[in-house]
């Protein structure tokens, strides 16, 4: 039985202000997969991610992906709202209802359940990181596209998303993430941007 | 999925109520300043043919006042991202977040219409026919100014870049808007102007979301 590719890629390059950022890249992502997205700054790194989002019209080449988990620099949650609260929205946005007690399970888990009734906007920023990490745990999606996971994290934390992101790949989830420190998982692959053929467009 | 999104709304309006104070307390700030700075306006006959036109002109402010903020703090956040990418119909995020922002700001005024009809010394045969037009004529100004905010979020200062863009498109309302004012306070029929403002809002209805979700994805694109 062959795989249900979670992506295919196929030659695709992403431009910004007018200019192609690396050459074109071809993947297919399979069920299990951990791919470490490398490439100095600027090398497009995050616009390749928010292109496979949906988040970025401007590339050339073609990608089919089946709806994706998106983490980006914003974590988008709501400052005004609780953790519980913005969990029950994520929850709602991808349209499963999570009950109470699996919500606080998660919250436990990235240790911050003594903060689920606090605001968000008064969480420190690796405490909301670790709120955002209880939404992956939650989430149905099966392909998850990381922008920097490590930022702000703890040492603790950090262990924590290895071991997440190793669990989500073992229950056959799929996870890019672009990085510049290297999270240690089994069986990983690298795919290094390109960008010295950056080039201006006519 | 609507259940989540009018939930968050309804806390997000609890918790900042900032944002539905302020706007309110510039309109009636802006109307006694007029009151004051024209005190004869009020008192002679010419009051009537300037109150409405004053009254329509300051309510059109107040929502440009609030229209500002409208996406600025979920675009801010990531929320708005979010719903793009995760939100199975987008499009039912961006209606909700209309209908909230004019319950909060159009609505209200709306409530307060009569009060400041008052304070602007229009007669009292008019309130009613003022309370109505703001009611259907907010709806408009709404989701007219939330084409414009869609596009100006990204921008640091949108403020005055937003104003260019949906003054012109809130003339149409101000038109109707003051001459229904107008022709309550004259006793005529204001069946006409019920229409057109109505006609406005519903087409309004109909074309702004669907510009204004083609506005978020264009800002989130271009940062």
């Amino acid at each position: 039985m062959t795989l249900q590719p979670l992506l295919a890629v196929n030659a695709l390059s992403c431009e910004r202000g007018g200019r192609r950022l690396f050459s074109p890249i071809s993947l297919s992502v399979l069920p299990g997969d951990y791919i470490e997205l490398i490439g100095a700054n600027g090398s497009g790194k995050s616009t390749l991610l928010r292109t496979l989002a949906g988040l970025h019209s401007q590339f050339t080449g073609e990608y089919r992906s089946q709806d994706a988990l998106y983490q980006g620099h914003r974590l988008g949650l709501d400052g005004l709202l609780t953790p519980l609260e913005n969990l029950a929205w994520f929850a709602g946005l991808e349209d499963h209802t999570s009950d109470h007690e699996t919500t606080l399970n998660a919250l436990d888990r990235t240790g911050v359940l003594t903060m689920a009734y606090s605001l968000c906007g008064a969480m420190s920023a690796g405490q909301q990181r670790r709120v955002a990490m209880a939404r992956w745990l939650l989430s149905s999606r099966k392909l998850w596209l990381l922008d920097e996971p490590l930022t702000a994290l703890d040492a603790s934390a950090q262990d924590l998303l290895r071991d997440v992101i190793a669990e989500h790949c073992a229950k056959g989830g799929a996870v890019i993430c672009a990085t510049h420190n290297a999270i240690a998982i089994d069986g990983k692959s690298e795919l290094i941007l390109d960008a010295s053929i950056a080039e201006t467009l006519p | 999925m609507i259940r989540g999104a009018l939930v968050r709304e309804w806390q997000v309006l609890l918790r900042a109520k900032g944002a539905v104070i302020n706007p309110l307390a510039f309109l009636l700030l802006t109307t006694m300043l007029f009151v004051i700075a024209a005190p004869d306006a009020i008192t002679t006959d010419e009051a009537s043919a300037v109150a409405p036109g004053v009254l329509w002109t300051l309510v059109l402010l107040t929502q440009l006042l609030a229209l500002d903020s409208m996406y600025r703090r979920d675009f801010d956040s990531g929320v708005l991202e979010q719903t793009l990418v995760s939100a199975q119909v987008p499009f039912v995020t961006v209606l909700i977040r209309i209908f909230m922002q004019w319950l909060s700001t159009g609505f209200i005024m709306a409530c307060l219409g009569p009060v400041l009809g008052v304070m602007l010394g229009l007669s009292f045969q008019a309130l009613p026919a003022t309370a109505l037009a703001l009611l259907l004529g907010t709806p408009a100004l709404s989701l007219l100014g939330s084409v414009g905010a869609s596009v100006t979020v990204g921008f640091n200062r949108g403020g005055v870049i937003l104003a260019l863009l949906v003054l012109p498109l809130f003339l149409p309302t101000l038109v109707f808007g003051a001459d229904m004012v107008m022709a309550a306070q004259a006793g005529r029929s204001v069946m006409p102007q019920v229409y057109a403002l109505s006609l406005i809002s519903l087409v309004a209805l109909a074309l702004a979301p669907f510009a204004t979700l083609a506005g978020l994805k264009i800002s989130l694109e271009m940062q």
